[in-house]
């Protein structure tokens, strides 16, 4: 079996498909002994990428790939769509969205870099975008 | 009722909705319509148990905060009971549990909310 092993998985753009993500990201944790607690953050920080290059690379697929390592997982999720750039992107604020015009949503980096140990962005408008994850292993 | 909401029922004047598996922007506009409906009955005090809901994305928890907005309206309350971890997690995160209640359990929710 091997010890470091390396996913990649290639999404179509269907509902709900980022879950079929999560379930290979459980595995994976599952093999590196991560606890439940970091396997939900990687699950819901995936779940997040995958919604955000669905909805904006303006592609038909995403791939995703868990890279283990002895001391971290990685999880890319990469488009080959138009790009953006993450300057222009305002960190949300539940009260200023309570009572006023301004849109609900745009939570996903928010909640990405929140719930992961480290969180890289690279993107451009020829070479599409990827999000780069990291989930430290627990010290035990 | 839809795939996304398990059951509705009312419990000393508190709206229950049960919702029931990825609460995605499906299962959000479901309990979002759900609220609309009984807010039009004058109901104001709602609990959605979110036991059968163990993943969540911040499409579906950005439709709550309309609801929070629909009910500052009229004085009502949203509570929630029943959460995962995760999903307490991401309410925290995105400032849902500022303007809600978070009980362990439904009886817990109706006692502190009746």
């Amino acid at each position: 079996m091997a010890k470091n092993p390396e996913v990649e998985l290639k999404l179509p753009i269907i509902p709900d498909i980022e879950l079929s993500a999560t379930k290979t990201a459980e595995v994976i944790s599952k093999h590196m002994n991560l606890s439940e607690e970091k396997t939900a953050e990687i699950s819901m920080a995936l779940i997040e990428a995958c919604i955000n290059a669905f909805e904006h690379s303006k592609t038909k697929e995403v791939y995703i790939h868990f890279i283990v390592s002895n001391d971290k997982l990685t999880v890319k999720v990469i488009d080959k769509g138009i790009g953006f750039d993450k300057s222009k992107v305002q960190i949300p604020n539940i009260e200023n969205k309570l009572q006023k015009d301004e849109r609900k949503r745009g939570w996903g980096l928010q909640l990405i870099t929140e719930l992961m140990d480290t969180v890289e962005y690279e993107s451009n408008d020829e070479g599409g975008t990827t999000v780069t994850m990291t989930k430290d292993r627990d010290n035990e | 009722m839809s795939d996304t909401i398990k059951n509705i029922e009312e419990v000393d004047g508190i709206v229950i909705i049960s919702t029931n598996g990825y609460f995605n922007n499906l299962a959000g506009d479901a309990v979002l319509a759900a609220c609309v409906e009984k807010l039009e009955d004058n109901k104001v005090k709602f609990l959605i148990d979110m036991a059968d809901s163990k993943v969540v994305n911040s499409i579906g928890v950005s439709i709550l905060i309309e609801i929070i907005e629909k009910l500052q309206n009229v004085d009502g309350s949203l509570s929630f009971c029943n959460l995962a971890p995760i999903v307490d997690k991401t309410f925290n995160i995105m400032g849902i549990s500022k303007y809600c209640n978070i009980y362990a359990s439904s009886d817990e929710a109706i006692k502190g909310i009746s």
